[in-house]
């Protein structure tokens, strides 16, 4: 390769180095002159690499063995252990590091240190020449003028029409994805059945919960009577009704107008489904009163109504109106008076189907 | 027709057996022009374009170890209980799904191996094709003709994210199934049809029992098909524009300087694809990667905390975090006409991501557009040598940072024992300051950068050797620069602003003045390079030593 002007072919009509053309500017000085390696000039050298290089590829084949070796000597039988699993995982993987590594490292050394190393240059074509360029703008106007599209409108906007229709029934045939949502998302489990309270029982167990077991400053994760016996649905359910109870000194609870009597000594109990994005709020934080959600870290303070006080999460909590019934086991006096979980676009309309 | 072409039947006799073996298959398929056009093709070389063929090679893997899994994977969402030989998940209810993933990992030998080598190399995938993308940004190598497969390589990076979210979801454990319940959440807040588009994509109330079989479709249908689709239009385009190369001596936008394809090229690429197997094979051997028998199967009520999705959805969830839902008494969500927009759901998933790959898809136009530049370019940019873009660059990488440095807000301030609430407050802060000084502080540097390099090739490098002269004056010895090291630092364009230029009518638009605006912005800091003129007058300036000051005054940095 010789001497190069500056780089850059093409001037005319580029402003992007107009600033430059009166500076004169350094010669190319042409791809430096090859270097030769060692492997190149000593015989000896040359030798050394091609043992390296067969070293090499011999230790792909030691790590093969040891994959094969690996997989049918250790039994995953009935007294193997999370600890033989382990070891199994590694020398799989040590077996199979080995076996890529050795090739290819040796192919890389093979190739850096024995094959020619001589940089060439090639020059560039063109993506296309400037006759076929000029020939395809013409035959794409020819092609466009003899369908005579842009003299005929009617017929390009009916066209047009159609194509635009045309692929509803491809998104329309989706329709049985899913249900409708109606309001589904409205209930949950806990709404009285036949008249029948539902009780607070234990997350997953099961088991109803007494007034007199929530000590202050305890948590219980709680489940809706009757989500264990469902068949069908039982996970949906669960999203929407698992509930977060736990007491708190009565006096420090100031229940807002029309809920003075969804607590019981303290008691109280909330959606565990963030109104964020849905996570479980888990965390309880037993001497602030908050609850945090693990997820976005939205925050929301027991005694003012779990309203939102950090966090990416912009409504309360919904609460669960408890009682006590003749057995001294806490129940739902209702269902939830809005929907729970994160917020969707009928939301506000069911709430005031709830309430109405 | 076999009469013709025995009559025809080269006079030309290969020698050697591959050169028969060559001829045979030649004329029978007719490769030979193929293999003319390629079996030398010179390929520029450096270690920064390794990245590309990570992202390939990582794939390839992809394609053989989820192969391997889907002869054992069941997607169903049916309950059973837990047979397999883990003990501690004895009995346990739980989906089809979730149980075949532990029969992979303790009952099939080497099962567990093939599932940490396939969630090794998809993250390795994801990472590549990102890397690859900064590359591909910051070198310049978007410019024309390349800004189509830019394009394309935008949506291969979409794609490795939907082929990692789908697959992260198969093993319906705990951790993928809240990770499913906050996609869940983010799209009840699409206004509208939300509510629709939630039931119809879990087939009805979430978690629902299909939604497991329609991801694995997807992720080893649809996404892999259409990457796959992808890859071959970039690599065919790769062909067709041959790849660009470094700046240097010899190099020039009308040649390619590098190694031929066969033998030096072909053998260290595809040694390559082994030494990438063999890294993400010891990754898989010693690495613990989504240990799902410690999660547990799906249950909407339990969540573990410090929970963290995969890295690449880490920037979405991040912003997710960030947002606040309250500021004092304003509530982003609230009620129009009766209807709910949650705002504080809708924003951050939409807005950053949004604003992220809309300028990448548009970049390239973008500075089109203010250079005027239609000019072909297969030389590369060092990234100091176009300050302003590798400016936009860091601020961009800034603004994806702070998010991703958000998804780990809640382990970031237990590691650190810092407040949680300001961890947020500050990265709420850095999300918008930080890419303003990210912008400031790198188009610093790179100016700083090509100063030293106009230093460097006037007065060549220092040797460390201090000298002292006769009347007592102390200098270090500069060395100078060879031709060739010279042309490096020198051989570049240096654009300077292009002022507005009245049209056709004579009008100077509106447009072609913002243009201008930002054609100023763009270069209206530069360092030019240095010139021969320049270095003979350091040489004049020094007299018989190279002397380390520079006369600042001497430097055409307009400013």
């Amino acid at each position: 390769m010789g001497n190069h002007s500056d780089g850059s072919p093409n001037h005319s009509g580029t402003v992007a180095t107009a600033g430059q053309n009166e500076v004169e500017k350094f010669q190319d000085p042409g791809i430096p002159p090859h270097r030769l390696r060692l492997a190149d000039t000593d015989p000896k050298a040359a030798k050394r690499a091609e043992r390296q290089v067969a070293i090499l590829f011999g230790s792909s084949v030691v790590g093969t063995v040891i994959f094969l070796v690996a997989y049918f000597a250790i039994d995953l039988g009935p007294d193997s252990t999370i600890a033989t699993i382990r070891l199994q995982n590694a020398l799989l993987g040590i077996g199979t590091a080995f076996a890529m590594l050795g090739i290819g490292t040796g192919i890389v050394h093979w190739a850096k240190a024995l094959m020619p190393d001589h940089e060439v240059s090639e020059e560039r074509h063109a993506i296309r020449t400037e006759e076929d360029r000029q020939a395809a703008v013409r035959i794409v106007d020819d092609i466009v003028e003899e369908t005579g599209i842009k003299r005929r409108p009617l017929i390009r906007n009916t066209l047009l029409g159609a194509v635009a229709l045309a692929p509803l029934p491809a998104l329309a045939v989706f329709g049985d994805l899913g249900p409708r949502p109606d309001d589904k998302l409205a209930h949950t489990m806990w709404a009285p059945q036949e008249g029948k309270l539902k009780r607070l029982t234990r997350d997953p167990d099961g088991t109803p919960i007494k007034a007199s077991d929530v000590t202050i400053g305890s948590a219980f994760h709680v489940i809706p009577e009757g989500l264990n016996e469902l068949h069908e649905g039982k996970l949906n359910e669960k999203a929407k009704a698992v509930v977060l109870l736990m007491r708190l000194n009565p006096e420090s609870l100031k229940p807002s107008a029309g809920r003075e009597d969804w607590s019981y000594n303290g008691i109280v109990a909330y959606s565990k489904i963030c109104t964020h994005v849905g996570c479980p709020v888990a965390l309880y934080e037993q001497q602030t009163h908050h609850l945090l959600c693990p997820c976005h870290q939205s925050t929301f303070d027991l005694t003012q109504e779990c309203k939102v006080i950090f966090g990416p999460a912009s409504r309360p909590l919904p609460q669960l109106p408890i009682a006590v019934d003749a057995e001294g086991y806490l129940v739902a006096t209702s269902d939830f008076k809005e929907p729970v979980g994160p917020s969707y676009w009928e939301r506000d309309e069911h709430e005031r189907n709830i309430n109405s | 027709m076999s009469a013709t072409s025995t009559a025809n039947a080269p006079a030309f006799v290969a020698k050697t057996k591959g050169g028969r073996i060559t001829d045979f298959v030649d004329q029978r398929v007719g490769g030979s022009g193929i293999l003319r056009e390629f079996g030398r093709k010179v390929f520029p070389d450096h270690w920064s374009f390794m990245f590309g063929e990570v992202a390939l090679y990582s794939f390839v893997i992809l394609l053989l170890s989820g192969t391997f899994l889907t002869f054992f994977f069941d997607p169903s969402m049916a309950e059973t209980h837990y047979d397999g030989s883990y003990t501690p998940l004895k009995n346990v209810e739980m989906s089809v799904a979730y149980s075949s993933s532990l029969d992979i990992s303790f009952d099939v030998r080497g099962g567990l191996f093939m599932r940490q080598v396939h969630h090794w190399a998809a993250l390795l995938f994801v990472a590549s094709v990102s890397v690859h993308m900064l590359r591909v940004f910051f070198t310049g190598a978007f410019r024309k003709p390349r800004e189509l497969n830019w394009v394309v390589g935008g949506v291969l990076l979409i794609l490795s994210m939907a082929a990692g979210f789908t697959g992260y979801s198969l093993p319906d454990d705990l951790l993928s199934g809240n990770g499913l319940r906050i996609i869940d959440g983010v799209i009840k807040s699409i206004p509208v049809i939300g509510t629709y588009i939630s039931f119809f994509l879990f087939g009805g109330e979430f978690p629902g029992t299909v939604i497991i079989s329609r991801l694995y479709m997807l992720h080893i249908l649809l996404v892999p098909a259409l990457i796959l689709l992808m890859i071959v239009i970039h690599l065919f385009m790769v062909v067709v524009h041959k790849h660009t190369q470094y700046p240097g001596p010899g190099r020039n936008d009308g040649n390619v300087v590098g190694y031929p394809l066969g033998p030096v090229y072909a053998a260290k690429a595809g040694g390559f694809f082994f030494i990438v197997f063999g890294v993400i094979a010891l990754m898989a051997a010693f690495f613990t990667i989504n240990p799902i028998w410690n999660y547990g199967p799906y249950d909407p009520s339990p969540v573990s905390a410090g929970t963290q999705p995969d890295w690449y959805i880490g920037w979405v969830d991040g912003a997710l975090r960030l947002m606040p839902g309250v500021i004092g008494d304003f509530h982003f969500e609230y009620v129009i006409f009766g209807q709910v927009l949650t705002l504080n759901v809708l924003l951050p998933a939409l807005v950053p991501a949004g604003l992220v790959f809309t300028i990448l898809f548009m970049y390239p136009w973008i500075e089109r557009w203010i250079t005027k530049d239609d000019r072909e370019h297969h030389v590369l940019d060092r990234p100091r040598n176009a300050p302003t873009r590798t400016a936009i660059g860091m601020a961009g990488f800034t603004f994806y940072c702070v998010m991703w440095a958000a998804a780990s807000s809640d382990l970031i301030a237990t590691h650190f024992h810092v407040a949680l609430n300001d961890v947020t407050y500050w990265l709420r802060a850095l999300f918008f300051i930080g890419p303003v000084i990210a912008f400031i502080v790198t188009k610093r540097v790179a100016l700083a950068l090509q100063r030293k390099d106009r230093e460097i090739a006037l007065h060549g490098r220092e040797t460390g050797r201090i000298v002292r002269l006769p009347h007592g004056e102390f200098i270090e010895v500069h060395a100078p620069l060879d031709d060739y090291k010279r042309y490096k630092l020198v051989g570049f364009e240096s654009p300077v602003p292009l002022p507005a230029v009245p049209n056709e009518h004579g009008v100077v638009t509106r447009k072609e003045k913002r243009r201008a605006a930002l054609s100023r912005w763009f270069f209206e800091d530069r360092v030019a390079p240095a010139s021969p003129a320049e270095l003979e007058a350091a040489h004049g300036h020094h007299g018989q030593h190279e002397a380390v000051e520079s006369a600042e005054g001497q430097k055409t940095l307009s400013h």
